[in-house]
């Protein structure tokens, strides 16, 4: 019993990890690229989150739902770029994070007036329901085994763009320095606007791939954007590697950590307390961990070459 | 107004007159205001004006780190969040006693801040940012986890905390005063620290961290104590806010009361020390008002604060500076 549990909190703690990925991926760019801190992020994983609530009802297609989904995430942020972090690149951080602290304010509050404030949720694709036998007594949704897919998918793409194109080139020379790649003739505004669009495109994709198994709610996308900070930091910023490693160090930490601290507790402890300290215990856990490999290692675990 | 020159400015960008007047003006019309209620003001401003005054001292402490010290700390809240916490629990445990607690709670924020800042400070720039904030959520998570104490639900306080039995905050114009004072004395500390040899080289490692750890400072130690003075100058303020309260939760410490701290900061003008106080009354005065116009009022207010960042620099007090015509630097 205790095996087949640990299979599945296992599996669990590496959708949940995936999805992170996704969201910090696209925030480790822009930072590492453009020195800038958007806090906004999560709220563009919280709008491709909606707008698939949005169209997937408005289509009746899963697929085509996340595909408008997608657009339309990708030009609300191309709007934003244009209208605000345009004008914020040359700043200080702490205006970075002023400005998209407030554009938190507005989005939560403009999605409780346009959604409400009740949770939302997408039906899961026909195709995509059922589960999956992986042994005698243990189901495993097969929609959580698509996402798990999908967001190994989108890693192995973007580690080939980042590796192995021009574009990912100069990502990386502009993680590393971006005022030497523009010395060099590169019009690093356009190179900005490229990795804005492609982190914004990713929050909105896993927004959009979680809503079928997380409830759709205002808010929704802050807690994510701080855990996409603990695995930026955990694995060094700028670097798409130290996301990735980081990302499931924090999902699988979390997970685990929620599903049997109280049980290792137990053994040394009585029940009751073990549940109190438990539930404190595991829900600062991955904030323990970060402020150990920070300890050890202040640039992250995997930081991206170049940057002193 | 003011006869300085441009290059007097320079030799002493500090202004002296009015930094020495402004905040001299803007406690003596704090210490008015309940007169103005006597005469016939709501008494609502009093109790609005206690709870800005309270938020003014946490927000003077942030100043001290990310003004003075350029050090953005987005999780400041959480040093409020023990403050009040502290209060709470020894509140329910039946322990009232000022100088009890107040020792207390300034111990635990000291050791708090010691530790966090420890591992923070090893990092710069956004990642410093990040930590800050991510210690943050971690006291938030505890708080909601602490389910002997009303965990997620939140805290409700029968009693008030006392001094040495004397219910010194059972009177609302008492309290008032008592939240005037303490601003008062954490705003002449704050002045008194930043104008010592340890302000001095706090600000100059703003500018230059290396040239300063060149001249034989260690910057790491006393940014340190920085972060600690100003996590204690929170807890005092969190304590404080529970006893006006009489109520206590983890939105406390949530991480937008943090980014509230900031824009209070800045929307006063960051490192002037007065400016956070002046910040802290505008934003309170200004959510009151909002809040009670449209539920909305977020949505109102998030575009405001991105408007603001995006065409003034410097706050208000930058405002005042670019209304006199004169250059900023």
């Amino acid at each position: 019993m205790t095996t087949s549990l640990l299979i599945v909190q296992l599996l669990n703690g590496l959708q949940f990890g995936i999805l992170l990925f996704l969201v910090a991926a696209g925030l480790t760019l822009v930072f590492g690229v453009m020195d800038f801190i958007n806090l906004a992020h999560g709220v563009q994983y919280m709008l491709g989150a909606y707008l698939a609530v949005t169209f997937v009802g408005l289509t009746g297609s899963f697929m085509l739902g996340l595909a408008l989904a997608l657009a339309a995430a990708l030009l609300l942020g191309l709007v934003l770029e244009f209208l605000v972090f345009r004008h914020l690149y040359e700043r200080e951080h702490l205006d970075q994070v002023l400005a998209t602290f407030g554009l938190i304010l507005l989005f939560n509050q403009a999605v409780k007036m346009i959604w409400g404030a009740a949770p939302l949720s997408v039906p899961v694709p026909e195709f995509l329901s059922g589960n999956v036998r992986l042994m005698d007594g243990i189901l495993y949704p097969v929609y959580r085994f698509a996402l798990i897919g999908a967001g190994l998918g989108v890693g192995a793409l973007l580690w080939f763009v980042v590796e192995k194109t021009r574009t990912g080139m100069l990502l990386r020379a502009g993680a590393s320095n971006a005022p030497m790649v523009s010395a060099l003739g590169i019009d690093i505004r356009k190179l900005f606007m490229i990795v804005f669009a492609f982190g914004t495109m990713l929050a909105g994709f896993a927004g959009a791939m979680a809503a079928p198994i997380l409830s759709v709610e205002p808010g929704m996308g802050d807690t994510v954007l701080i855990l996409a900070f603990v695995v930026i930091v955990v694995g060094g910023i700028g670097s798409i590697r130290g996301a990735f490693v980081g990302a499931l160090i924090v999902g699988l930490v979390d997970t685990l950590g929620r599903s049997f601290m109280n049980d290792l507790l137990r053994l040394f402890m009585a029940p009751a307390s073990a549940r109190a300290t438990g539930a404190a215990l595991s829900s600062m856990l991955i904030y323990l961990v970060m402020a150990a490999v920070l300890f050890v290692r202040p640039e992250g675990l995997l930081p991206a070459k170049g940057r002193s | 107004m003011s006869a300085v020159t441009t290059s007097a400015a320079i030799a002493r960008p500090a202004l002296p007159a009015a930094r020495r007047l402004a905040p001299l003006v803007i406690l003596g019309l704090l210490a008015l205001l309940p007169l103005a209620t006597a005469l016939g003001l709501p008494a609502h401003w009093l109790t609005l004006v206690t709870r800005a005054m309270i938020f003014a001292v946490a927000a003077l402490s942030l100043d001290l780190i990310l003004g003075v010290g350029g050090l953005v700390s987005f999780g400041h809240a959480a040093f409020i969040g023990i403050g009040a916490y502290g209060a709470g629990i020894l509140i329910t445990e039946g322990q009232t006693e000022l100088l009890v607690a107040l020792p207390a709670i300034l111990l635990v924020c000291a050791a708090f801040a010691a530790v966090t800042g420890y591992v923070s400070l090893r990092t710069r720039g956004v990642a410093f940012i990040m930590i800050t904030l991510a210690f943050g959520q971690m006291a938030f998570y505890f708080a909601q986890a602490l389910s002997a104490y009303g965990g997620d639900d939140g805290l409700t306080l029968y009693e008030k905390s006392t001094l040495l039995g004397r219910e010194i905050f059972a009177n609302r114009t008492g309290f008032y005063y008592i939240a005037l004072g303490t601003l008062a004395f954490c705003y002449w500390l704050a002045r008194r620290l930043v104008a010592s040899r340890f302000g001095r080289v706090l600000r100059a490692a703003r500018e230059n961290a290396v040239r300063v750890t060149v001249t034989g400072y260690d910057v790491d130690h006393v940014r340190l104590g920085a972060y600690v003075i100003s996590g204690m100058m929170a807890g005092l303020s969190g304590f404080l806010l529970a006893n006006q309260t009489d109520f206590v939760s983890p939105a406390f410490m949530s991480w937008q009361r943090s980014g509230e701290l900031i824009f209070m900061v800045v929307l006063g003008g960051v490192g002037s020390l007065h400016g956070a106080i002046v910040g802290a009354l505008a934003f309170l005065i200004a959510e009151d008002v909002l809040s009670a116009w449209t539920q909305n009022w977020k949505a109102i207010f998030g575009p405001l604060i991105v408007l603001f960042v995006l065409f003034t620099q410097g706050g208000i007090a930058g405002l005042m500076t670019k209304l006199r015509g004169r250059r900023d630097g």
